[in-house]
Parts: structure tokens; C-alpha cells; sequence
């Protein structure tokens, strides 16, 4: 038995990429909902306990693979968010299988391409090299355009090809920032593989070409904030959360967003070590109070359910990159935080409007009205998320939120006027929208649905617990990685 | 022989400036696609000589690749499938030429100045070729943008491309180069196929996001 925990321990990288590329396999060739759910789960579980043995063993960086304090963070929130989600999602997917939305076919494709998601989203946080980062991007982002356009609907093959040609562009900018970065490279550590590895990029930075790393820094930001879904690249973000299958937009918005997020904060550190180079700081933070006005501004309008949230996921990343482009101690310690908190928020409501969609058969707000009479948990488990995504305490996004506003208040009280403004206006319009979703008569379809709602109050309740206690080596953790962020 | 190396290298990289400029005011479709194949031409030549000079012979491969997918199967399936969707017809709305090329040739000026500008000890190769790099990838990018139709869009996305395929190939003793050349490669094979099966004829997106949320909301 220790010998089997010791090789996991000693293997944890390499299970965390084999497991999800092998299921992924198995599972383009299984026949049956039922066991491919179920081992789509299993594989899941799997990949998470695999990515929590790397807190105990944490292998040496090679070439092309790394595991330091910033990305452990990220695979476990992403390996975690995954495992609750390929759960909800066997709920989700059976109703569609009843109701005929999708068939045979259609589901082998979807689950190998969950597991195939996963194994990009990991493959791009562990990358050492920042090459492979960028394929490992792109291979996520391919298979999440696919799966947005499952439906083959009219609206969904838009979503998914909006979504693919932004993308392209978005990733197209983001390599040749990444051939700048080789080329300040190219002088100072020599020609060939190490230009692009990350730790020797750091390790160099100081000496690297201030230049061409602005210049490099302005294409990754636009490029893979691209990703992020910053304001003003974020368009295709609304058509593919509202149009997909609910657990993609789940995993889109929990953990897609947060991966390309990861690699602009790599870049970051890059510049950062550089003293010469433009401080990377002002733009994201520029970028980030952008796409968090904006999106605040463009909630109330919409009518789509999906579509609402996929404007508040624009939001909240719009609050993270502020907190990130802020920087110091403080800030980066609210925005990693308010990271982890929204993901696990954020797929919960998607959990909860996955299937109120599919209880009402519609996802358009007006329809839907008073859930909490006609379907109580759902409609009450709505209402947790909701009012913890909207920063009311006790949950966990409060904490996050209060910390970077009280921090930018200190530091520079004009930007914290237009970042609470921002928040204001997100925090109004959730609640007027959650007042007639939630109460009142309801109207229309009012089918029973099997829910699963385990996933959902699994994440509630660690979002309200981190509202109220943060175990203290887990803030400890937190404020290592933040000082370590700049 | 140094001095050949340069010119030859320049002329090269400049003239898939220039088609990327050709490309801004093609109105047909066909002209369009053709003058596209004929800049993966020059791009497959200008692998070539860098793959000569630098003495680096897997950049062979990255021309071949060029040649072969962009120069002569991408160009001939988009001529089917114009043919097929009929759409040969159609004369693009796009902005003014005039002010297009105006737009263009800032765009080309503006990546001179900004890489010259930083780049001022990297050598004089490498410097320039990124130069005209960047101004492919700009020119691209505006293709896409003044564009309605699906197929010129990709038209725009591949000239795009060509310019980091540009900039790698100058970066020198660069990795993955051709790894990055054939996933490209597999993305853009990809776009024709969705633009086939789905007929997508318009293109994805208006200046006015606000009205396109509107309308498709209401359409629900």
C-alpha cells in the first residue's frame, strides 16, 4: 500500500495528463450513457486525487513540465470543478438523451472531448515551456468549440464558429508574442528549446530585451486575454456559455477562463523580474476595470438566463485581472481568492440553471418566474449563488471583493470609486433579475427534473465556508503565492 | 554573401507585404483567393532562403507544408466550395478601398515604427523581418475586419498567419516551428470544413454588438 501511495506520489504529473488522455480514449470508443457517465466521472475523481498528491510530492521542473505554488492552485481548483461538474453533467446529459437532443453519437463525441478539455486545461497550466503552453491552449479551446456547437441548432453553430474565429485570433497574437519573447530570449540564453522555457526565461529575465518584452507582453495580453474574456475581445464569451451544453458553460466560465488567465499572470512575472520593462500591471488592472464596468452595464438588458451569467463571468474575471494588475500582497491575495471563489460560484449557478432550463424548458428570464414555489431547491439554490456571486456576506466572493476594494481605497481611492461603481450596478440588476426568477407565481412548464444536487451544495457550502473561516494554512498558501505574484 | 542573404531575404519578406496590401482591395472572391495562393508562394520561397541561410533544414519542411496546404489544397477546395455554395457572384461590401488602404498603409508604417523602434540592438535580419512580420499579421487582421463574408474572413485568418509563419522562420534556431506550422495548418483545415458543412455565408459578427445581442434575443 506505501508503495503504491509512494508511485503515485512520484507520478502525480504524469497521471494527472494520462488520466483524462486515456478515459478520453476509452471513451470516444464506448457504447452506453450509462458507463460512459460513469467512468467520465470516475477518470474525473482520479485526476483530482492525482493532482492533490502533487501538494505532498511536488517533482523537479523539467524542459516542458513545471509544478510551483501558482499553478498547484489552479490544477486543483480546475481538477476539483471538474470532478463536481462530470457529475452534474450525467444528470444534465441524461435529461437531454430523454428528450432527444442529442444522441449515440453526439454523446461518445462529448464526453472523450470533456476528458480531452481537461487534459489540455492541465497540459497548459503544468507547461514549463511557454510553446507548449500556447498548443495546450489552443487544444482546449478547440475542443470547447466543438462541444458549444454539439447542438448543431442554427444559434449554437454561430456561438461555435464566432467563437472559433475570435479564438484563432485571439491565439494567432498570442504566438507571436510568444516569438517575441523567444526572440529577447535568443541573445542572452542562447538559440534553441531553452529561449522557451519558462523557469530559464525567469531565471534571465533581468538581462532579457526590455523592448521586446513590452512589446511581446501587449500581444499575450490581447491574445490570451482573448481567453480571459477581457473587455473588448470578450464577444464570442456570451454566444458560447448561453448556446452550449450547460456543463461546458460550467467549465468555460469555472476553469477555461481561469487557465488563460494563468498564462497572462506567467508572462506577468516575466516582466516583472525585468526592471527595465514597462510595468505589466497598469494594463491588465486597465483592462480588467474595462470589462467589469462594461459587463455590469450590459447585465440588465439581457433576457437569456445563460447569457445573463455569461456577462457576470465577464465581470468577475474583469475584477480578477484589476486585482492581479493591482498587484502587492493584498490585492493579489483578493484575487486569487476572488478566483477560486467565483469558479466555484459561478459552475454552481450553472449547475442550478442547467437544470431549471430544463425544467422550464426555455432559458429566457421572462419565463421563468417564481422557482422557489415550483421547484424549491432549485430555485432556492439559485438564490445562494446568486447572492453570493452578487458579494452579499457571509460567502466567500464578499471576502474577496471587500479585501480588493478596501486595498484599492488605500492605494488609489479614484480607481476604487469606479470599481465599486462597477460592482454597485452588477450587484443591482443580479438582485432585480433574481427577484422575479426566484419569487412570485410561477408561469409556464413546471416539469420535474432529476437533479443532481450534490455538485451544487458541495460548492455552496465551501464558498460559505471560506466566508466565514479560511483555515489558516490555506491563507498562508495564499499570501506565499500573492507575494510571490508582485 | 551576407549582404546577398539580406537583400534576398528583404525582397522576399517585402513582397508578402505587398500581397498582403493586394489582398485589402480584391473585390471578386476568385482574385481574392488567388492572390492568397500567390503569397503562400513567395512565403514558401522565403522559408526556403531562411531555411538556407540559417543552415536549418527542417524549415524545408515548414515551406513544404506552406506550398502543398496553403499555396495549392486550400486554395482549390475554396474555389469548390465557392462554386458550390454560389457565391462566386458576389462583389464584397466592404469599407471604400480608398480608406482601407489608407488604413493599410498606417497599419504598415505603425509596425515599422514600433519594431525598429524597440528592437534597436537585436540584429538587423531578425529586425526586419519581424518588422514585415508584424505588418503581415496587422494587414491580416483588417482583411478579417472590413469582410462580411465567411470565406474572405478565413482568406484574411490565413494571411494573418502567414505572418507568424513569417516571424517564426526569422526567429532563428526558433523550436516547434514546425510543429506550430502543421497545427496551424490542422486549424485551418478545420475553419474550411466548418464554412463547408455549415454554409456560413455572413459573417459572424457586426461593429454593433449591442443590436446583435438584441436581435438574437428576441429571436428566442
Amino acid at each position: 500500500m506505501t508503495g503504491a501511495a509512494a508511485w503515485i506520489g512520484s507520478n502525480g504529473v504524469a497521471l494527472v495528463l494520462a488520466i483524462p488522455f486515456a478515459s478520453a480514449v476509452l471513451l470516444l470508443f464506448l457504447r452506453g450513457y450509462r458507463l460512459s457517465a460513469r467512468l467520465n466521472a470516475l477518470s474525473s475523481l482520479l485526476t483530482l486525487l492525482a493532482s492533490l498528491s502533487l501538494l505532498a510530492a511536488r517533482p523537479a521542473a523539467s524542459d516542458y513540465l513545471l509544478v510551483d505554488d501558482l499553478n498547484i492552485v489552479f490544477i486543483i481548483l480546475n481538477a476539483f470543478v471538474g470532478f463536481t461538474t462530470s457529475l452534474f453533467s450525467a444528470s444534465y446529459i441524461a435529461h437531454e438523451l430523454e428528450i432527444g437532443r442529442l444522441t449515440g453519437g453526439h454523446l461518445r463525441f462529448y464526453h472523450a472531448m470533456y476528458q480531452i478539455l481537461l487534459f489540455g486545461m492541465n497540459l497548459a497550466l503544468l507547461a514549463n515551456n511557454i510553446g507548449l503552453m500556447w498548443v495546450a491552449i489552443e487544444l482546449a479551446t478547440l475542443t470547447t468549440v466543438l462541444m458549444v456547437g454539439i447542438y448543431r441548432t442554427h444559434e449554437a453553430l454561430e456561438a461555435a464558429w464566432k467563437y472559433f474565429i475570435l479564438g484563432s485570433v485571439g491565439i494567432a497574437l498570442a504566438l507571436f508574442g510568444t516569438i517575441l519573447v523567444y526572440m529577447a530570449a535568443r541573445p542572452v540564453v542562447g538559440e534553441g528549446p531553452n529561449g522557451m522555457v519558462w523557469t530559464v526565461l525567469v531565471e534571465h529575465a533581468a538581462s532579457l530585451d526590455p523592448g521586446l518584452l513590452n512589446l511581446a507582453f501587449v500581444f499575450l495580453l490581447l491574445g490570451y486575454g482573448t481567453k480571459v474574456g477581457l473587455a473588448p475581445l470578450h464577444a464570442w464569451l456570451p454566444d458560447a456559455h448561453s448556446e452550449g451544453p450547460t456543463p461546458i458553460s460550467a467549465v468555460l466560465s469555472g476553469l477555461l477562463l481561469n487557465v488563460a488567465l494563468h498564462a497572462v499572470l506567467r508572462f506577468k512575472l516575466l516582466l516583472a523580474a525585468n526592471p527595465e520593462a514597462i510595468a505589466p500591471g497598469p494594463l491588465m488592472a486597465a483592462m480588467g476595470l474595462v470589462s467589469l464596468i462594461f459587463a455590469g452595464f450590459m447585465l440588465y438588458p439581457r433576457r437569456d438566463i445563460k447569457r445573463m451569467f455569461a456577462y457576470s463571468s465577464i465581470e468577475h474575471m474583469g475584477i480578477i485581472a484589476f486585482a492581479f494588475g493591482m498587484g502587492g500582497a493584498l490585492a493579489n491575495f483578493a484575487g486569487l481568492l476572488h478566483m477560486t471563489m467565483h469558479s466555484l460560484t459561478k459552475s454552481a449557478i450553472f449547475f442550478a440553471v442547467g437544470h431549471i432550463s430544463q425544467a422550464k424548458g426555455t432559458q429566457r428570464i421572462d419565463d421563468i418566474k417564481g422557482l422557489t414555489v415550483s421547484h424549491p431547491l432549485l430555485g432556492w439554490s439559485l438564490v445562494v449563488g446568486v447572492v453570493a456571486i452578487a458579494g452579499m456576506p457571509p460567502f466567500g466572493v464578499f471576502m474577496s471583493e471587500f479585501l480588493l476594494v478596501s486595498s484599492t481605497f488605500a492605494r488609489a481611492p479614484l480607481l476604487a470609486l469606479l470599481l465599486v461603481l462597477g460592482l454597485l450596478v452588477a450587484f443591482g440588476t443580479l438582485m432585480v433579475r433574481l427577484h422575479a426568477l426566484a419569487f412570485g407565481e410561477p408561469v409556464g412548464r413546471n416539469e420535474r427534473v432529476k437533479a443532481s444536487y450534490v455538485p451544487m451544495i458541495a460548492h455552496f457550502a465551501l464558498v460559505l465556508t471560506a466566508g466565514i473561516y479560511l483555515p489558516a494554512p490555506l491563507v498562508a498558501w495564499f499570501q506565499h503565492v500573492a507575494e510571490m505574484l508582485h | 554573401m551576407e549582404r546577398l542573404a539580406f537583400d534576398v531575404a528583404h525582397l522576399l519578406a517585402g513582397s508578402i507585404v505587398l500581397l498582403s496590401l493586394m489582398l485589402l482591395y480584391q473585390d471578386r472572391l476568385y482574385t481574392l483567393i488567388n492572390v492568397f495562393a500567390m503569397q503562400a508562394v513567395v512565403l514558401a520561397l522565403s522559408v526556403s532562403w531562411q531555411a538556407w541561410v540559417q543552415d536549418a533544414p527542417h524549415l524545408y519542411l515548414t515551406a513544404a507544408i506552406a506550398l502543398a496546404v496553403k499555396a495549392i489544397v486550400i486554395p482549390v477546395a475554396l474555389h469548390r466550395m465557392i462554386r458550390i455554395l454560389g457565391i462566386h457572384r458576389e462583389i464584397e461590401t466592404a469599407l471604400n478601398t480608398g480608406p482601407t488602404m489608407l488604413a493599410g498603409l498606417g497599419l504598415v508604417a505603425l509596425s515599422m515604427a514600433v519594431i525598429l523602434r524597440v528592437t534597436s540592438d537585436a540584429d538587423i535580419l531578425a529586425r526586419e523581418d519581424l518588422a514585415f512580420a508584424l505588418s503581415v499579421v496587422l494587414l491580416g487582421l483588417l482583411t478579417m475586419v472590413t469582410r462580411r463574408n465567411a470565406v474572405s474572413q478565413v482568406v484574411g485568418f490565413m494571411s494573418l498567419e502567414n505572418g507568424l509563419i513569417l516571424a517564426a522562420t526569422g526567429a532563428k534556431g526558433m523550436p516547434f516551428v514546425v510543429e506550430i506550422s502543421v497545427a496551424f495548418s490542422v486549424l485551418v483545415a478545420f475553419i474550411v470544413i466548418g464554412i463547408f458543412l455549415f454554409r456560413i455565408r455572413e459573417r459572424f459578427d457586426t461593429v454593433d454588438l449591442e443590436a446583435l445581442d438584441e436581435v438574437r434575443e428576441s429571436r428566442r
